[in-house]
């Protein structure tokens, strides 16, 4: 698996690509990979204001529940509604139709001090 | 994921990193959750074939002239009406009629039974037995000398079949035959944990691998797949079959566990049985019930369940059934609410959501033709 260059990762598998100042926000290949099938995904509702490394909604799999750690700070401005019906795109395209939320960030340049993928690439190759 | 202590293996572990298992940690093994998809080997046992390593799980051998004896003392079914080559699921009590561990008692002669119990239970099993062994019988802990491999769904038969001489047709449902597989000595169980037809062989760790991939040959042109314990788990859970340390444990008996089919008081003294006469005199308290949830949500394993809004039980386990296309769950409810059509709510993360007591089992399969 490849990840993509633009993208910054944390250690607990989201992603984050800045458009502006507005962050879009995802899990990661190895997370969808680790959960398994996914049958529910709760997200916030937009105008809420969310800190980075505090929950921003959970994904539930047959095996298991899982928090989302927000990877930056800022307020919902968006929300992927179509995981509500479709919560299985989160398996198969989860760094590109299935990101989870859009925030627009408090502090722009925080997303900058996450992993890289290169990064992000050795943490899940040394964890797995 | 740290690795502080080092997990056990079963002989399988390689191959199940070679095919690209996803592993955790198992109440200490190592063992693969699943393969290509916990839904999709499900499905594959409920419509085909699906292939499990169970040698995790532990084998414990009592032999001698009072061996019936013994295992008719520490367990609650009647072992003593078993036949030479039969299966019988059976309890393993405390006195005080809380589960030691639920097992499965084959008897292999008139002199010699063959346990298989669970994996994170077997050396309090062996020395429970152990300690209770007044009589004339060796009890010998046998899980090293055992590799466990599950073969289930409806084209279980004839894949095995390829590979054995043993008539598998022949054998009833919970009767064993000891014979080869892959020309290796196997004892043949045709038993399960998934509500699917199948069979369990017991051959030796040495030969495991080999089996494994031949096994995964002769089923490949009835869609075999791997499987790990994710798709056990919800199989189980949709045939509603217990799981020691979730619906059975230390603090709660046959009857409340809805399993007193295994109990047999008319059988004489056995561990526990004075506990669970007096229990069945007066009646239990709670019991287990299956239900769907009706809002959106999945009661989870401790989940608090509330009836009227009053807490007043908990969630066992807990999941999406993959051939229902529920949610679906087992928990404890006192007795005076245990009944199909009553609603209740679970606590999700702090939230009630609907549910429904359900008739169980969730899934029953077709007869056997």
């Amino acid at each position: 698996m490849t990840y993509p260059e633009n993208f910054r990762y944390t250690k607990e598998h989201e992603w984050v690509r800045a458009e502006g100042d507005v962050g879009v926000v995802g899990i990661t290949h190895h997370a969808q990979e680790e959960l398994g099938d996914i049958v529910y995904v709760d997200l916030p509702k937009i105008g809420a204001q969310i800190e980075q490394g505090k929950s921003l909604g959970s994904v539930e799999s047959v095996k298991a529940v899982s928090d989302i750690y927000s990877p930056v700070s800022g307020e919902i401005v968006a929300v992927n509604e179509n995981l509500g019906s479709s919560p299985e795109k989160l398996n198969q395209d989860p760094h590109g139709a299935a990101w989870l939320v859009k925030i627009r960030m408090s502090a722009p340049d925080q997303w900058k001090s996450l992993l890289s993928a290169a990064d992000y690439q050795a943490y899940v190759g040394a964890e797995s | 994921m740290a690795q502080c202590v080092s997990l056990k293996r079963t002989p399988l572990h390689g191959v199940h990193l070679s095919m690209g298992a996803r592993m955790v940690d198992f109440g200490g093994w190592d063992m693969p959750v699943q393969y290509s998809g916990i839904v999709e080997e499900h499905l594959a046992v409920r419509k085909a074939v699906g292939l499990f390593d169970v040698s995790h799980m532990g084998e414990i051998e009592v032999r001698g002239p009072e061996a019936l004896r013994l295992v008719d003392h520490v367990t609650t079914n009647a072992a003593s009406k078993l036949c030479v080559g039969q299966a019988q699921y059976s309890g393993l009590l405390y006195d005080h009629g809380g589960f030691v561990d639920d097992i499965l008692v084959h008897k292999v002669t008139g002199d010699e039974f063959f346990l298989c119990v669970n994996a994170s239970n077997q050396e309090k099993d062996f020395e429970h037995i152990q300690a209770l062994n007044s009589f004339d019988a060796r009890v010998e802990f046998a899980s090293d000398r055992y590799s466990q491999i599950a073969v289930q769904g409806p084209f279980a038969l004839r894949t095995l079949q390829k590979l054995t001489a043993a008539d598998l047709n022949a054998i009833q449902y919970y009767w064993f035959v000891d014979g080869t597989v892959s020309d290796t000595e196997a004892r043949i169980a045709r038993t399960g944990y998934t509500g699917e037809d199948g069979f369990e062989i017991y051959i030796s760790p040495g030969e495991a691998a080999r089996v494994w991939n031949e096994l995964l040959d002769a089923g490949r042109e009835f869609g075999i797949k791997p499987c790990g314990l994710g798709a056990r788990n919800t199989l189980r859970l949709e045939a509603k079959m217990a799981l020691y340390g979730h619906e059975i444990h230390a603090s709660i008996t046959p009857y409340e566990a809805e399993l007193g089919w295994i109990v047999k008081l008319d059988k004489g003294e056995f561990v526990g049985r004075a506990a669970l006469a007096k229990q069945k005199a007066e009646g239990v308290r709670r019991k287990l019930v299956g239900f769907e949830m009706r809002g959106r949500g999945i009661g989870r394993d401790g989940y608090e369940v509330r009836v009227d809004g009053v807490p007043a039980g908990w969630v066992t386990s807990g999941s999406p059934a993959p051939s229902l296309n529920r949610n679906i769950g087992l928990c404890y409810l006192p007795v005076s609410e245990a009944r199909p059509g009553r609603k209740m709510e679970v606590m999700v993360r702090n939230l009630p959501v609907e549910a429904e007591i359900v008739a169980t089992p969730f899934y029953k399969r077709a007869k056997i033709a």
